[in-house]
């Protein structure tokens, strides 16, 4: 076996020496500190971006809530106006209807006092005439016209 | 066997001590290359194309193995342990292309690797703990009568480490290509007729082979890892 003869060891030793510690400065300098370096970078990269989309994220929502709220103040604001709106016709209305009112009472007083005077001035008419036509009558039967205290008495106790 | 045989391609020699250029230090350099040229071609980019994807995830798979065995503290070796993990990876990958040199079916090769385990893990044991490193040998609740014997038993399993581990490795890859060549030649012996069953048994040998030197650097760096671990965090 070639393996076991000793007088392959020493150069394969010595060149196995020079090799390996050649190899392991070139990793330990160069190349594992250039790929842990990318490794690293992009670990930093990844983490900032995950950071940055919570940030957004965050801004989102902040977005999202500010606009309900103004969204709620701004239905409350509506209701607000309409109910004052709906309040505020209402008492136009009612106002109008008393004027109306007022206005039809004092007509229908005025109405009425005109009716009543007619009222008086006709019964007032109805006597005369009907002092004049008892007058008259009295005249006709007794053949002298009764006196005037006589037919007013009679006429006050009949009307 | 040929394929295991070190050819000197430029002999040298200083002070009495050979240390020519082989065909395995040729292989060795090639994984080296390989693998470097595995990690630097690939470009620096925030969303990585294919190759830089393959070298971070070499280097991810290897942090995560540390980090889940040693934990925070065993960050300082970590790229020895990525040195050894892509060197044993990249040597028993080019060991199964035909007509190469499989670096780490020599045992003397492993063997170095896993006394570089070994001593490193040792001293950092020393390092990091003093003179109470060597309580790692004392069994913490067991009976006093039976403390001697395995104080005995486990400084030999700790002496042990480097020879399993090396010797894991080596056995690993001498068998696996050596079953790939008993089989090739039963291919030829058998000839066109009787040779095909050997032959695909050969295919389906080779994807197990694959894994094979994928596993075995793997296991080599977790155990390179375990003893890392009790040398950094004791806890005997």
């Amino acid at each position: 076996m070639p393996q076991l003869d000793p007088a392959t060891f020493a150069p394969q030793l010595i060149w196995l020496a020079i090799v390996f510690t050649g190899l392991y400065f070139a990793m330990s300098r160069l190349a594992l500190p250039r790929i842990g370096g990318v490794i690293e970078q992009r670990r930093d990269r990844i983490a900032s971006d995950l950071d940055e989309a919570a940030r957004l994220k965050e801004q989102t929502e902040k977005a999202i809530a500010d606009y309900e709220t103004a969204l709620a103040e701004a239905r409350a604001r509506a209701h607000v106006i309409a109910q004052q709106t709906r309040d505020d016709m209402k008492e136009a209305g009612e106002r109008e209807r008393a004027r109306l009112d007022r206005e039809l009472g004092e007509r229908i007083a005025r109405a009425e006092t005109r009716i009543a005077l007619a009222k008086d001035k006709a019964l007032g008419e109805v006597g005369k005439m009907a002092g004049e036509a008892a007058g008259d009558i009295v005249e006709a039967l007794t053949g002298k016209p009764p006196s005037k205290r006589a037919l007013n008495d009679a006429l006050r106790s009949a009307l | 066997m040929k394929q295991f045989d070190i050819e000197r391609l430029v002999p040298m020699e200083i002070g009495g001590v050979d240390v020519s250029f082989t065909n395995s230090a040729l292989w060795m350099v090639i994984a080296a290359g390989v693998v470097c040229a595995f990690l630097f071609s690939g470009s620096k980019k925030l969303v990585p194309g294919r190759l830089q994807s393959l070298g971070e995830l070499a280097y991810e798979f290897v942090s995560n193995m540390l980090r889940d065995i040693v934990g925070e503290k065993g960050r300082p070796f970590f790229p020895f342990i990525f040195t050894l993990f892509m060197f044993i990876l990249t040597a028993n990958m080019l060991g199964m292309v035909p007509g190469s040199f499989t670096v780490t079916s020599h045992i003397i090769v492993t063997l170095g690797l896993a006394l570089v385990v070994f001593i490193g893990s040792t001293i950092v044991g020393f390092a990091k703990n003093g003179v109470g490193y060597l309580k790692m040998f004392v069994p913490s609740g067991v009976p006093v009568a039976m403390v001697p014997l395995l104080t005995v038993i486990e400084v030999i399993s700790y002496f042990t480490r480097p020879v399993s581990l090396s010797v894991r490795l080596f056995a690993n890859m001498m068998a696996g290509h050596t079953m790939l060549k008993v089989f090739a030649s039963f291919v030829v012996a058998l000839g066109i007729l009787g040779g095909w069953a050997p032959l695909a048994f050969m295919v389906a040998f080779t994807g197990l082979e694959i894994l094979v030197a994928f596993l075995q650097a793997y296991v080599f760096a977790v155990l390179s890892c375990i003893y890392l671990n009790d040398a950094v965090n004791m806890h005997h």
